[in-house]
Formats: structure tokens, sequence, C-alpha cells
């Protein structure tokens, strides 16, 4: 991985590196992605992929109301507030 | 210090018969973490006010005239991934350094439920991304058994609290090894069940289709009433597996006809010569209880790892998105706009571990290389689970060691993340395939260092699994407490 795409993978992340973190994580992800490109010596055209070990499928529950938390006690973990509502930045002029 | 060795299954027995009570275990115990977690840093969060509010409401329940469950008064430890209501729930992160659960996992319920007693939060690697909890933003987690060593991870303090019998039993999650790979480094028994056995309700989630949470004993009885006790289908998390549960503690110790398979794949290049000949020896045994040891092949062994790091990080950073500074959690001060906010919060809030394995899964769903990584990562995690349903045609159960060394030093594996994946590299496929898997002591290095022996099971096949590991226990019985080390003299 060059620093370009380390760059463009944190922006995706929405993680902020410093220039020195970029540099580090670059050489460390280009070994786990070179470790990783062995799996390229394997023929999987004919394999269905596996999401899930123990495939369970279209689990259903009845739509039935229940307790649950008060807004307080829901938002009681918020860094900023505003009565029950999440504070934010403003993300329309 | 008869309190401190006894088994979960005796100490329950002498809090239902009225022996003992359950506050003097607990404060008995709460008094071993003050004098001795100094030195190991097992725990992040100890509070004495709830243990005992714990203990006391068991003593009165009994002395109500009340039944009680099958974990009376029994001392255990929380990795710090499980919620617990009103009581802090870091998983290890500077993210969630404030955080308190609005709720509690259902795992937390049920051992409540068996009258349990949680006497701490223990210590783990960041997000549970890690082999040896050196990722804690909290500080790492000594060995028992040597402090200058790392206890494994990422459940490391579970691990240490039992070995150092801080708490007779303890809760983990397992990924990719995190409750076996510690277990073996720090001379426990430590079971990952099959993956729907166990609620992943209110556990802090790291890779859903991998992630399934387990017990730490000093012995494989404790370990099946514990899972008899957690284990069930859930109707709030849809992968819980909705079969009968087992009496996992009925069948222990039956030997008798059992087919051990003993993978070529896992006695190769990488696994230290002691722990070679320590699996080795514990293969005779075997042998000797009447076991037939049956030589299989899982070939696609040599790929799990890479599969795991795709698997396993492209989930991550799908579940690590909602650590966004608005919900729960850190925030950091001063941004001006959402998207910094995002960023500039998450780059102080995870540490060095967490961000890479983000980076990385957030690469391998993107754009342009989801077919080559992420598509074939699932392809393979195919014929991984397919190589074990082959070999379990033909055995009960497979045998080989859990990690390829005993505890290493602390930061040693630090500056390079692939030597540290690779300690998983037995462990791993169990998680990919979803089958239940422990590891219980086999003996130790030359250098007093405990060794771990794995067996893994068919899906939801604990019964077969436990009682194999129970009949190699018995047979075997090595010292599960260390004595002889330096955190001694605190014992007092």
């Amino acid at each position: 991985m060059d620093l370009a795409t380390v760059e463009y993978v944190a922006r995706l992340s929405r993680v902020a590196l410093s220039p020195e973190e970029l540099q580090l994580f670059a050489g460390q992800l280009s070994k786990v992605l070179d470790y990783i490109t062995q799996l390229n010596a394997l023929d999987t055209g004919d394999v269905t992929a596996l999401a899930q070990a123990v495939e369970i499928t279209n689990v259903l529950r009845d739509d039935v109301a229940r307790e649950s938390l008060e807004p307080s006690e829901a938002v009681a973990n918020a860094p900023e507030k505003i009565g029950h509502f999440y504070k934010v930045p403003a993300v329309l002029e | 210090m008869e309190i401190i060795s006894s088994t979960a299954v005796d100490l329950s027995r002498m809090v239902v018969s009225g022996e003992i009570s359950a506050r003097e275990v607990a404060q008995t115990f709460l008094d071993r973490i003050a004098k001795i977690d100094p030195q190991i840093h097992a725990f992040l969060h100890v509070d004495p006010r709830w243990t005992l509010s714990l203990a006391d409401a068991v003593d009165a329940k009994r002395a109500a005239g009340k039944r009680l469950g099958p974990l009376a008064g029994v001392p255990v430890a929380l990795k710090d991934i499980l919620c617990t209501r009103g009581v802090p729930t870091t998983c290890g992160s500077r993210i969630l350094e404030n955080f308190v659960p609005p709720y509690s996992s259902t795992c937390v319920e049920k051992l409540l439920a068996a009258d349990a007693v949680f006497v701490g939060k223990a210590n783990m690697d960041e997000f549970a991304m890690g082999s040896s909890t050196e990722n804690s933003a909290f500080g790492p987690t000594a060995n028992p058994w040597d402090p200058s060593r790392i206890p494994g991870g990422s459940s490391g303090g579970s691990a240490a609290s039992v070995a150092a019998r801080m708490a007779t039993l303890a809760v983990g999650s397992d990924t990719g090894g995190s409750i076996r790979q510690p277990a073996a480094l720090c001379g426990v028994v430590g079971l990952k069940p099959t993956y729907g056995r166990v609620s992943r309700y209110g556990l802090v989630a790291f890779a859903s289709s991998l992630d399934q949470i387990g017990p730490f004993a000093s012995n494989v009885r404790d370990a099946a009433r514990v899972l008899g006790v957690i284990a069930g289908h859930d109707p709030l998390d849809s992968t819980s597996i909705p079969a009968e549960v087992d009496d996992y503690e009925a069948a222990l110790g039956d030997m008798k006809g059992v087919r051990v398979g003993v993978p070529r794949e896992y006695f190769t290049e990488g696994l230290d010569g002691e722990v070679e000949a320590r699996v080795r020896a514990a293969l005779s045994v075997l042998e000797g209880l009447g076991a037939r040891i049956v030589e299989v092949t899982l070939p696609h062994t040599p790929y799990a790892v890479a599969t795991y790091y795709i698997v396993a990080t492209a989930e991550a950073s799908s579940n690590l998105a909602r650590y966004d500074g608005v919900h729960y959690g850190y925030r950091r001060p001063g941004t001006s706009d959402i998207i910094e906010l995002y960023c500039k919060t998450r780059e102080s809030g995870f540490g060095a571990e967490v961000k890479r394995r983000i980076m990385l899964g957030t690469f391998v769903l993107s754009s342009g290389f989801y077919d080559a990584y992420y598509l074939k990562g699932l392809k393979v995690r195919r014929l991984i689970k397919d190589d074990f349903d082959a070999a379990f045609k033909t055995v009960d159960v497979i045998a080989g060691p859990t990690s390829p060394t005993a505890a290493f030093k602390m930061g040693e594996k630090v500056e390079d993340p692939l030597s540290m994946y690779l300690c998983d590299i037995f462990t791993i496929s169990a998680n990919l395939a979803g089958i239940p898997a422990v590891s219980v002591p086999c003996g130790f290095t030359s250098g007093g260092l405990p060794v771990g022996l794995q067996f893994t099971g068919k899906v939801l096949d604990e019964r077969t699994l436990l009682s194999v590991a129970a009949a190699y226990e018995a047979a075997t019985k090595f010292p599960t407490i260390p004595e002889a080390l330096s955190w001694k003299e605190a014992r007092g």
C-alpha cells in the first residue's frame, strides 16, 4: 500500500492520521496485504462464498411492542446533547 | 486459602448449604484482588460495593428460603466487552472510557440469574483486537506465571484473573482465539462454544460472524457448568441457535471409543519444540485412556490466518463505524464540521491496532478490491469449513496445540503486527468454521510456562468435547495455581 492509498483508505474509514502514522501504517499494512495475497494460490472458481458458518436464515419474530429505554437513558452517554437530542456541528448552511 | 482454591462447583455447594456466605466469599476475593492485582492488572474496574451488593442479594435469597442457582456465590470476572447495566464498560478503549451501558448483555443476565457474583471487569486488548492484551488503552496485564510476559489475548485479564485466583471463573469472548490462547498461556481451561450457542446480545461487536462468548475456569467441570448457564437461544440475537441446551456435566470424563484426529498440518514449522513435545505427550496419554488416535488432514490450515484478517477486519470496519463521537463515548473537542468531528474523534479515541484493522477492513471491502480480497476470503472460508466437515466424518474430536509458543515477553511483538497475528494460527479455524473448541493445560516448558492442548469438536457437540477434555484432565492434574512466582509474597 502506497501513501496515497493509505490516505484514501483512512479518509473512507473516517480516521485522521498523523504523517508518522501514515508512514508506519503504509509499511505494516503492506506487509499484511502481501501475506494475504497467498490466497491467490487457491483456485476458488467453483466455491460458494461462506459469510456465516452456522447458516441460519430468515429469522423472524412477532412484531410486539415491549418495554424499552427511557429517552433520557438512551441519550445519557452522549458527549453533547440538548434535552433528548444529540448535538452535532451544523450540517446544513 | 481454601475458598480461594475451591472449584466453582464446590463453592456453590458450600454457599447453597450455608457452610459459607456469599458475602464471605466475595470479601475474600476482593481482598485478594486488592493485594495481588497491582502486580497483574487483570482488572479495569473493581467496585466492592457492586460486588458485595450482589453477594448480599444471594445471601438474602437463601435466607428467604429460595432455591439458589448453579453458580451460587461464585466469584466471576467479566471481560470488559460485556455490557453491564450501570457499570462502566470500556472494551479496553479510550473511545468508551466513560461509557456506562443502560442495559446488560444476555450472558450477564443469565449469570446473575444463576446467582453468580461479579468481582470486576477484566482487562483486554482494545475491542478484542490482539493476542497479548498489550493493546489495552489502559495498560497491559502481566502473566501470573511470569509477570515479565504477556498473558495472551485478547481476553488476557480474564485468563490472568482465574490463573491468579482473583476470580474462580471468568467470561470472555473469542473471535480468533481470544479465549483459548490466553487460557493456554495462563494455564487454565478456556472454552469457545459453537457459534450461536451463547447469545451475543450486549457483547460489544468486533466481527459478528466470528464472535462467541465463553468461560475460563480452573477445571473442565466448572467450564461445563458455566456453559450450561449461559448457552441457549435468545430472541435478541437472531444468530443464536434455537437448540436445546445439553447437560454438559453429565457426560464428563467418558473416553470410551473416542476417535481423536490429529491434523498433520498442526505439526509444522513455527511450532515451538517444547510445545510440540508436551502436546505429543498428551496424545500418548489420550491413547492410554483408550482413545483411538487418527491422523487427519486439514489442508487449508496455512490459509486460515490470511482468511481471518480479511473477514474479521471487514466486519470490524463496519461494526466500529458506530463510534462517531455523537451517540456515546468520547468526542474530540474543538471541531467545526461533522466529518472533521468523526475523523478527529476516531484519531484520538482509537489505538493503533484498531485503526490498522478498520483500515484493512475498509480496504478489502472498497470498490475495486472487494472481489479480489473480501469475496476471495469468504470462498476460502468455505474451504476451511469443508476441511473440518470431512475430518469429522472419521473422528469425534481433533487435538493439537492451542498456541505455537508459550507466553512471550512483553513488547516482543508489538512493532510487528503480522507476527502477532500468527499467534492465532491454530485457533482461528474454529471461528471461521463456527465449531466449538477448548484449551486445557497440558504441562509446562522447561522455563515453567504453561502449555495448552486444544480440542476441537463438531457443531453443537460440546458434550463430547468437554467429556474428552475432562478425561484428559483427570489423567494428568497439572498444577493450575502459579505458587512459585514473585506475586505470591503478596498473598500474606
